[in-house]
């Protein structure tokens, strides 16, 4: 299988590199990929340099173009499109019909592959995208079991990449518009979930309220660990109960199942994460490569390590220990 | 000038409603109210497709013969076999036009006269192009699209039919995990049908007790609901063909009316909101997706809304 | 919590402003002439004003890279759009681009407070410029450069392997 590795800088793309990634996704500058945060992503010449270094060791490189065009600005996604078809991308990741439309048209040579934004979530769904778009890999949605996955796989002409690490969408990718409702920014039309340019955290008596746009989305006892408020993952009142109404803070992280996967068909193992930095990227990528190729004992022993990582998430601060180096 | 004229259309029951109340919905939709456009079946969760199935020929006939055109819903997510067996049967068998609302949909009906939901993500008019080009006839935008996207789509295919989500809460998210029944100490699989008790919706608060969402099984529902109506007259005469009504526990034949009201300039916006606080009391309207807002956000004054270049 | 051993915080609360002042701005210049990216990856937001308040210096560090101004003052936290208080050591974390963009909110020992989105931009910047700041604090005392970059990777690794003693 291979391990297919994020990368939100340069910087973050070098350490893909250097850890082992047989191949790196990531996105231009701009809204046409979904991680589109301030200060992240990269410049056309940054790509271009990246893209080489990467050939240069023999990994690819895929870029990801996953929102979804806005009426009357398509010309930004095709733009972007025809840039990395030029700059040598060796998969462009796609979500938007019209999209895939134009680039299966005009560049009939390109790889293309269905970002996890497009929910295609079943044999009939990817069969649609084969035929409709020639389309060489599909990025399931983060909600099907491994039974599913390998019932799937049977049933399509079609590679299969699965997320295996990181961040956990609860509700099915692409078609969620939570953030939207609540800041007016949405993951398919602007590239963010859960802005940062909407988050306040207020101090009320020792209490910890975090807030997106108008609305509490959790709040932490002194002491308690924080976290970012990510709707999906807040707090809420139901019927005079309060709890996690839809998932608590935890992160995805199926090492434990890499067998099961590479059984089930899985062509590609995929890591969440543009947006989490080099440090991130050095630790997990290289820690999966290894699982990846260890036998039984020797990956219990990386995933303890990866487990305090992706906790880390969910706990203060234990993320900050594995920053330092 | 002459006006153009959209027509009411009512989406699918996204709740799960007991079998002779759905029948009976259905039955005062056909009898009353100032629909044209009639989409009925199980979009939301699978497992709830045996509480209507019992009623559907005679919702089907009741409301052809009231001369409304219906049309089938297929599921919005389909992960298991039997769910896209089901989705296969029903594009398979239907005698009538049917509404996809997720991608394996769209591969089976392809050649097929057919409509696609506001499930599907048609942002822009390459996509609606790419799907009219395989069968697509009428395609309900996500309610999560701004007026100047719509503005620009409906002046890109002037003769195609576009219809928008006006009335009910938001279909927001859908999930592989049941939110509904996981609050109430149950799992999707165990479930006991436990979203029946909630026809309306499971209220869902922030911890400020703000009015936020509502859960409706596997998926999650914007606790305002959408009224758009003044917001509507620039899109009509754009040539918005049809207009979606969504069904509310409450008096949607009134609903309806007082949209068609609107519509044919017979009382203004204003009025009709008056009315709507009463026939849909204790929750809050919006309209801030369409002007490129907070879905939750009311902006009033809605005749301004902003209209992209021709 | 990592604190700066007080052998090193109290002589710093006692120097002149004027000292402390000359010393970041000769750290803040060097690191922008040393990475030019960094600028550019802020976009907007160089015109952003930031402050950096390591709790446990009682100074505020207001900086505002496109006019490349730095000024330091203590007391009442300056007006700035975003500032970010903390423990030196994680703000010095944040500064060499060592902490993910996600801990730095999970973590209650920092606090941001106004425009969040110019410090994940800034955030977001510095993972891509690979500062070492031992290195440049080095540079900027000459012949001593060995001496101050070996003292400052001490300091650091110091109140590294603290925070690991308390969190693990």
């Amino acid at each position: 299988m291979e391990l297919i590795c994020p990368a939100g800088t340069p910087a973050a793309f070098r350490e893909a590199l250097d850890a082992g990634a047989d191949a790196v996704y990531c996105g231009f500058r701009d809204e046409t990929n979904a991680r589109n945060f301030p200060g992240l992503n990269f410049s056309r010449d940054e790509l271009r340099q990246s893209i080489a270094l990467a050939h240069g060791r023999n990994v690819q490189t895929f870029i990801a173009l996953n929102t979804f065009m806005r009426a009357g600005d398509e010309a930004l996604w095709y733009r972007a499109a025809d840039d990395a078809v030029e700059m040598g991308a060796d998969a462009l990741i796609l979500a938007d019909f019209g999209l895939m439309a134009y680039v299966a048209e005009r560049y009939p040579e390109q790889r293309l592959h269905v970002s996890v934004q497009a929910s295609a979530s079943n044999p009939d769904a990817i069969r649609f995208l084969v035929e409709a778009f020639g389309v060489k890999r599909v990025v399931l949605p983060r909600v099907l079991t491994v039974q599913d996955i390998a019932r799937l796989t049977r049933q399509i002409d079609c590679e299969v990449e699965v997320f295996a690490f990181g961040g956990l969408c609860v509700m099915a990718e692409g078609r969620c518009s939570l953030s939207s409702y609540a800041t007016g920014k949405s993951p398919n039309m602007s590239g963010v979930c859960s802005p940062a340019s909407h988050v306040r955290y207020r101090e009320e008596g020792g209490t910890l309220v975090s807030e997106l746009g108008a609305y509490t989305i959790n709040r932490f006892g002194p002491g308690e660990a924080s976290g970012y408020p990510t709707l999906c993952k807040g707090r809420f009142d139901v019927g005079g109960t309060e709890g996690y109404a839809f998932e608590d803070p935890v992160s995805l992280d199926v090492i434990d199942e890499i067998d099961a996967l590479r059984a089930a068909g899985v062509s590609a193992l995929k890591i969440e994460g543009r947006q989490r930095g080099k440090a991130y990227v050095a630790e997990v990528v290289s820690s999966l490569k290894r699982a990846l190729d260890a036998g039984p004992a020797e990956r219990a022993k990386l995933v303890s390590r990866l487990r305090v990582m992706s906790e880390g998430q969910r706990t203060t601060s234990g993320a900050y220990d594995k920053r330092w180096r | 000038m002459e006006t153009k004229r959209a027509a009411l259309s009512l989406g699918p029951i996204y709740y799960l409603w007991d079998g002779p109340k759905w029948r009976d919905f259905y039955f005062r939709i056909a009898d009353e109210a100032a629909v044209e456009h009639v989409t009925i079946g199980e979009t939301v969760c699978f497992k709830r497709q045996h509480f209507s199935e019992p009623h559907v020929a005679e919702v089907i006939e009741r409301l052809e013969a009231a001369g409304k055109r219906v049309t089938f819903s297929t599921l919005a997510m389909v992960t298991l076999e039997r769910e896209s067996r089901h989705v296969r049967e029903l594009i398979r068998d239907s005698a009538h036009s049917v509404e996809a609302n997720d991608l394996s949909a769209l591969g089976l009906l392809k050649g097929v006269a057919h409509s696609i939901g506001p499930l599907v993500n048609v942002y822009n008019a390459a996509t609606a192009r790419t799907l009219a080009a395989r069968g697509a006839e009428n395609i309900c935008l996500p309610p999560e699209l701004p007026a100047a996207s719509i503005q620009r789509m409906l002046n890109a295919m002037p003769d195609f039919s576009f219809e928008l989500f006006a009335f009910g809460r938001m279909p927001l998210a859908i999930s592989a995990r049941c939110a509904h029944a996981r609050s109430k100490g149950l799992t999707k699989d165990s479930c006991q049908f436990i979203c029946g008790e909630d026809p309306d919706g499971l209220p869902l608060r922030t911890l400020d007790r703000q009015s936020f969402l509502v859960l409706n099984g596997v998926q999650t529902m914007s606790s305002s609901c959408a009224v758009l109506l003044d917001d509507l007259l620039p899109l009509v005469e754009a040539g918005l063909a049809r207009i979606r009504l969504s069904p509310q526990d409450c008096d949607i034949v009134r609903v309806a009316s007082l949209y068609r009201a609107v519509l044919d300039g017979r009382i203004g916006g204003d009025e009709a909101l008056v009315e709507l606080a009463t026939v849909y009391p204790g929750v809050r309207f919006s309209n801030g997706f369409l002007h490129q807002r907070e879905g939750a956000t009311w902006v009033a004054r809605g005749r301004n809304v902003t209209t992209a270049g021709a | 919590m990592p604190k700066l051993p007080p052998l090193l915080a109290k002589p710093v609360e006692f120097l002149p402003l004027w000292l402390v002042e000359r010393a970041a701005r000769g750290i803040f210049s060097g690191v922008l002439k040393a990475h030019p990216g960094l600028f550019e990856r802020l976009g907007d937001y160089r015109q952003t004003c930031y402050c950096f308040s390591p709790s446990d210096l009682s100074l505020h560090f207001r900086v505002v890279p496109a006019a490349q101004t730095l000024s330091v003052s203590r007391g009442e936290p300056p007006p700035a759009d975003a500032r970010i208080e903390g423990p030196l050591a994680l703000l010095l974390g944040l500064l060499e681009g060592r902490c993910d963009a996600d801990a730095l909110f999970f973590s209650r020992d920092l606090s941001v407070i106004g425009d969040m989105e110019a410090m994940l931009a800034l955030r977001n910047a510095l993972d891509d410029s690979a500062i070492d700041l031992p290195r440049e604090l080095g540079a900027l005392a000459g012949p001593f450069s060995p001496l101050v970059t070996g003292a400052a990777r001490h300091i650091r690794t110091h109140m590294l392997a603290e925070r690991q003693a308390t969190w693990n």
